[in-house]
């Protein structure tokens, strides 16, 4: 029983991060009718945002350790630490909850100008060559950070008062030996608000109404007398946004590395078919499904039933449903059928 | 001279073509001496990845069905050949046919599945499938692939066949054509004898009532449906035919080096393969062949480049000078090759995305415009 509620556990946490690159890739398809492998990399980039917002509060001077007297050492003391003190050190303990501040304007920023700079120019092309080209753009992307940040995952911690585990156990009643890190909750949560605040977005604001309707019928929207475009470019950004913030708050989890992007990308596309290309909500419910289901088919009793089966179940549940329900779950009839 | 020899290229039949070819292609040592690329070790690859990307081809050039996962067949083709090595003989025949049978085999399963779809959908089913291999390669399958170390050969392998007529010699065996060693130019030469056979047939398809079809269901496939012909099986004997070539490539890269890993059957390997396609021209004969040579070629230029290197061949600038180059240039080169073929794929997708071959044609026909002009504005002086 605690096994089985672990791995939900953390299968709707991996689930929240795959939910929120798929709600960007369906974003960006819905609107502007693109294919986009270089989300993946807005992912990768997003965690990056955070290694380097941390990097940078961490900078450090070279002083004497006082405590060594015997010849001349030294340690390297946080700028901030010596110019603010105690409050120096809690920002640089902060670093990764902080960092949105600065990943939010900076993704929106790469988001805007992938899209006027490349994506634009692929409207009108082929499926096949939208694909190619964002593909290689996330080759770049990826080996840009190899060549700045190395090929080693770089350690990211949480916050230290959030980096212990909360005793979950005792507040649903199932003793004291189930717990569950701090962090990982913090995420399930976070994601739900970025998913639950986009879909709002979309469905209480007026611009929301208007990119819906311009997902819908494109055309009709643009006789209307509304610029369809600008808005589907913004769209695009907090597509950026969602991914990048996505990425930030994952690198406590999972150390980034220059592939973690490429990583998630394969399996998020296989969740956005899954779920029903361009529909959103069938792109959340199929993250969260398939996140749980890979997590539970991870443990052991289920590993030992069907050996490997851990490393499969996600394309094997793609292969399915693309047989047998071509839309997907909650697929639209008729978009993308073929 | 000339131009009776312009006439014979422009012909091309069947047999000019193929003569044409194969003499291109056994000549390699001489002609790409002055470039430098006259190794064995670089040849082989130029052949065996040719022939991988000839029949990748096949399937994306004239189907246009974009296939994310043929890097499984590629990896398929290896280790079946290195099982042959192991259990059989080390006589590199068995091995191909049963690479190519094998990885054949697999193709007809994928693409039965895959083909029910087309468009994107297809491309991620044939992503999902080589992500499944490659995941089964790590865990499940550890005692077919051996892990992350990769299937060698050792020395008590049974060979039943080998150790049959002859006794085991000390030492690991190498692989051999009826005892012709495979390794450097002999290994070279009978790679390109199996690249000339593969290129024949490949251009026996393009030219063949089977491969206009195919050109057919990529114009429309609504069409060659509505007039009643079934599309279907046309598609899936294509995804096999390439399937078997990869595999046979495959094949090929353990023929040279007994040795399969699983890296082999990623999809960014797959990625590769659509590159030099795509770099070369897609749909075209030659054009991936091309693609190939320019990038098997670059990626042993650029990633042995290092600073020192560049530092030499800046070494006419000015310090400053040389130091902003070196800045400049060193992230694309060494450990950075990848990101320079990222920037050439983005760059050819945006403005060629015929590929090299669509580049050359429209050259010439410029230039053949000019001449025309060049004859009216004669005529018209007259």
């Amino acid at each position: 029983m605690d096994a089985i509620l672990m791995q939900l556990l953390n299968g709707l946490d991996k689930g929240g991060a795959y939910a929120l690159i798929a709600l960007g890739l369906t974003l960006v398809f819905g609107t502007l009718g693109v294919v986009n492998f270089a989300h993946g990399a807005l992912f990768l980039l997003g965690a990056f945002c955070a290694v380097t917002f941390q990097k940078i509060l961490t900078i450090s001077k070279k002083i004497l350790d006082p405590s060594i007297t015997y010849f001349d050492a030294y340690i390297e003391q946080p700028y901030l630490e010596i110019w603010f003190g105690e409050t120096g050190l809690a920002i640089i303990d902060y670093a990764v909850p902080l960092s949105i501040i600065v990943t939010i304007p900076t993704m929106l920023l790469i988001g805007l100008a992938m899209e006027r700079g490349l994506i634009r120019h692929f409207y009108k092309r082929t499926h096949a060559e939208q694909i190619l080209v964002t593909f290689g753009l996330a080759i770049v992307l990826q080996e840009i950070i190899r060549h700045f940040f190395g090929a080693n995952p770089i350690p990211t911690p949480a916050p230290d008062i959030v980096s212990g585990s909360a005793a979950v156990g005792t507040w649903i009643g199932l003793g004291e030996n189930f717990v569950y890190p701090w962090w990982r909750l913090i995420y399930l949560a976070v994601s739900t608000a970025i998913i639950s605040s986009v879909f709002a977005f979309l469905h209480l604001t007026t611009f929301g109404m208007v990119v819906r309707a311009g997902m819908y019928d494109r055309q009709m929207v643009a006789f209307l007398g509304i610029n369809v475009q600008r808005k589907f470019t913004i769209i695009f950004g907090l597509a950026a946004v969602v991914a990048g913030v996505a990425g930030a708050m994952y690198a406590p989890i999972l150390p980034p590395d220059y592939h973690m992007g490429m990583d998630f990308l394969v399996i998020s596309f296989v969740i956005v078919v899954v779920g029903g290309m361009g529909s959103l909500r069938g792109a959340v419910a199929a993250g969260f499904l398939l996140g749980v289901l890979q997590s539970l088919a991870s443990m052991t009793a289920v590993s030992s039933l069907l050996p490997g089966i851990d490393q499969i179940i996600i394309y094997l549940v793609a292969v399915v449903i693309l047989l047998t329900r071509p839309r997907g779950l909650m697929g639209r009839k008729g978009v993308m059928e073929d | 001279m000339m131009k009776q020899l312009m006439n014979l290229l422009k012909k091309q039949s069947d047999l000019t073509t193929i003569l044409m070819f194969a003499a291109g292609v056994l000549t390699m040592p001489i002609w790409l001496d002055p470039i430098g690329a006259n190794y064995p070790d670089l040849l082989q690859k130029f052949v065996i990845f040719g022939i991988f990307a000839v029949g990748y081809n096949i399937l994306f050039g004239l189907t246009g069905y974009l296939s994310f996962g043929h890097a499984v067949f590629l990896g398929v083709g290896s280790y079946a050949a290195v099982w042959s090595f192991k259990l059989l003989t080390m006589n590199v025949l068995p091995a191909m046919l049963f690479a190519t049978l094998i990885s054949g085999l697999i193709a007809a399963a994928i693409g039965f599945v895959s083909m029910r779809r087309s468009g994107i959908y297809f491309s991620i089913l044939t992503l999902a499938f080589a992500q499944m291999f490659y995941n089964l390669a790590y865990s499940v399958l550890i005692p077919i692939t051996n892990g992350e170390t990769g299937l060698q050969l050792r020395m008590h392998d049974p060979r039943i066949i080998d150790n049959y007529f002859s006794d085991p010699l000390p030492g690991l065996p190498s692989t051999d054509f009826f005892g012709m060693s495979m390794n450097g130019y002999s290994g070279f030469y009978f790679c390109a004898v199996v690249l000339i056979l593969a290129f024949y047939i490949a251009m026996k398809i393009f030219r063949s009532p089977f491969g206009m079809k195919l050109k057919a269901i990529k114009s429309n496939q609504h069409r060659m449906r509505y007039t009643g012909s079934d599309t279907r099986p046309y598609l899936i004997t294509a995804f096999i035919i390439s399937g078997m070539f990869a595999g046979l490539a495959g094949a090929l890269l353990a023929v040279t080096d007994p040795l399969a890993g699983a890296e082999r059957m990623q999809w960014t390997a797959s990625g590769e393969v659509i590159l030099m396609t795509i770099l070369g021209g897609v749909g075209t004969l030659y054009g991936p062949l091309l693609g190939v040579g320019i990038i098997k070629y670059l990626e042993n230029i650029f990633s042995t480049i290092n600073e020192s290197v560049l530092q030499q061949f800046f070494s006419f600038l000015p310090q400053w000078g040389e130091n902003f180059m070196v800045a400049i240039v060193s992230p694309f080169v060494g450990e950075g090759w990848h990101l320079t073929l990222g920037v050439l794929f983005m760059i050819i997708i945006i403005f060629l995305p015929g590929g090299l071959m669509e580049g050359f044609s429209r050259i010439q026909k410029r230039y053949r415009k000019a001449k025309i002009n060049d004859t009216q504005s004669d005529s018209t002086k007259e």
